[in-house]
């Protein structure tokens, strides 16, 4: 069976390429499982969940906003984010969103600013997303 | 010749000097590795950032996007972005002639960093007005999100038509010993800026499907891509300021230990000259009592 070669390319380096059977990402207009030879594709992605499928191995990734490219064999993945679920840390990230939201919810903020704790917000949930839901399967 | 003791004093005082270059240039070697590493981690990033742009621009032809299409130029922008500080050899003045040869009557400029400030301010103008539109500040440890700032107030003033193109000017990282200068056009973004001269066949041999619209992508997309390259120029000098400063350091410090060598060996010489004339002066005198 053919495979998909994978990237996932932040703006700290290249952190994630291998081979796999199949990938999820959380695209704008909601989540989309690809497969080799799909068609020639450009999306933005959200910031939440990317599951990654070789075989019996399964990797999942929190992944902030980006753009993906998706070809009949390669799947590139251009995002501000992309954590692996082990390098999450729960509290630090909990902790991060009741700050954001709290933030969000009083204070006043300038334009620039909401935008950047929203995005934040965005990212902090994905991450917890990933953790969570990773430890309840 | 020269007394000893003004001799030891200049000994002295380059040796001090030695110390401090020998210091800044290992301070500039620590921070030339880390910004070394921030400039090349984001390659592979652009690298993308390009071939995705690539592969949406020529499906675009008809969009006539703004950031895409050429305008009548009026007035020209041109970012430059040179460093805070000097003592880094010729980086800046490098940067600063390029820059002066090409200087036009419709250019107006947004400096990062103190030196290009300076530099832009002295700049002579027909009107007798400052050509700088504004500055900004550089920081070693510069997030993407400040250097958003940057691009929105330059993509701002090309959206209000008050400007009608953007250059950006910056030294190109190439390796520890050498810098370029690099002046490039960034806005309007031209199919061959996004492609840097290499032709996008195999990118847009396949047709690619867009989600959401084309247009939207493009929304997001471009003014991503603007905000990126600022940056990426932005660590591109950081790297080369650090590494010019570095090379600048110790060639300083290698000058001044010759100097000190050059120094004792003067000195040498005068001591052993006061010692022979006193041993003649004693033999005289002593002849002359006997």
């Amino acid at each position: 069976m053919s495979q998909l070669q994978v990237h996932i390319v932040t703006p700290e380096g290249v952190r994630f390429a291998q081979d796999a059977d199949m990938v999820t990402l959380p695209g704008e207009e909601g989540e989309m499982g690809v497969f080799p030879n799909h068609e020639p594709l450009i999306t933005r992605i959200v910031p939440g969940e990317l599951v990654v499928q070789t075989g019996e191995e399964r990797k999942v990734l929190a992944v902030g906003e980006g753009f993906a490219r998706i070809s009949a064999e390669r799947v590139v993945l251009l995002s501000d984010m992309a954590l692996y679920e082990e390098e999450i840390e729960e509290a630090k990230v909990a902790e991060a969103v009741e700050r954001a939201q709290q933030a969000l919810r009083q204070k006043e903020l300038g334009e620039e600013e909401q935008a950047a704790t929203a995005a934040l917000l965005a990212r902090s949930l994905a991450q917890l997303k990933v953790k969570r839901r990773h430890r309840a399967a | 010749m020269a007394s000893t003791r003004e001799i030891r004093r200049r000994i002295r005082s380059v040796k001090n000097t030695a110390q401090i270059t020998k210091a800044m240039q290992m301070v500039a070697a620590s921070k030339m590795r880390r910004a070394q590493l921030r400039a090349l981690e984001g390659r592979a990033y652009h690298k993308l950032l390009e071939e995705i742009a690539q592969s949406l621009v020529p499906q675009a032809g008809q969009l006539r996007h703004p950031l895409l299409n050429p305008r009548p130029v009026r007035r020209r922008a041109v970012l430059v972005i040179a460093t805070d500080k000097g003592l880094c050899g010729s980086l800046n003045t490098n940067l600063f002639r390029e820059l002066f040869r090409r200087h036009g009557p419709d250019r107006i400029y947004v400096s990062v960093g103190r030196k290009a400030r300076s530099f832009l301010a002295s700049l002579p103008s027909p009107t007798g007005a400052t050509l700088l539109a504004a500055d900004f500040e550089l920081r070693d440890n510069l997030t993407f999100r400040e250097s958003k700032r940057i691009s929105r107030f330059l993509l701002d003033k090309f959206s209000s038509g008050e400007i009608d193109a953007i250059d950006i000017a910056h030294s190109h990282f190439v390796n520890a010993l050498v810098q370029t200068t690099e002046i490039r056009p960034l806005v309007p973004l031209a199919p061959e800026s996004l492609s840097q001269g290499q032709p996008a066949a195999a990118a847009s041999a396949v047709p690619d499907n867009f989600e959401p619209s084309p247009e939207e992508l493009l929304d997001a997309l471009l003014p991503f891509f603007v905000d990126w390259n600022i940056y990426q120029a932005i660590l591109d000098g950081l790297a080369s300021e650090h590494s010019a400063r570095m090379i600048a350091m110790k060639n300083a410090t290698e000058n001044a230990k010759q100097l000190v060598g050059d120094l004792t060996l003067e000195y040498n010489k005068a001591r052993q000259e006061g010692i022979t004339r006193e041993i003649l002066e004693i033999a005289t005198a002593q002849i002359a009592l006997e």
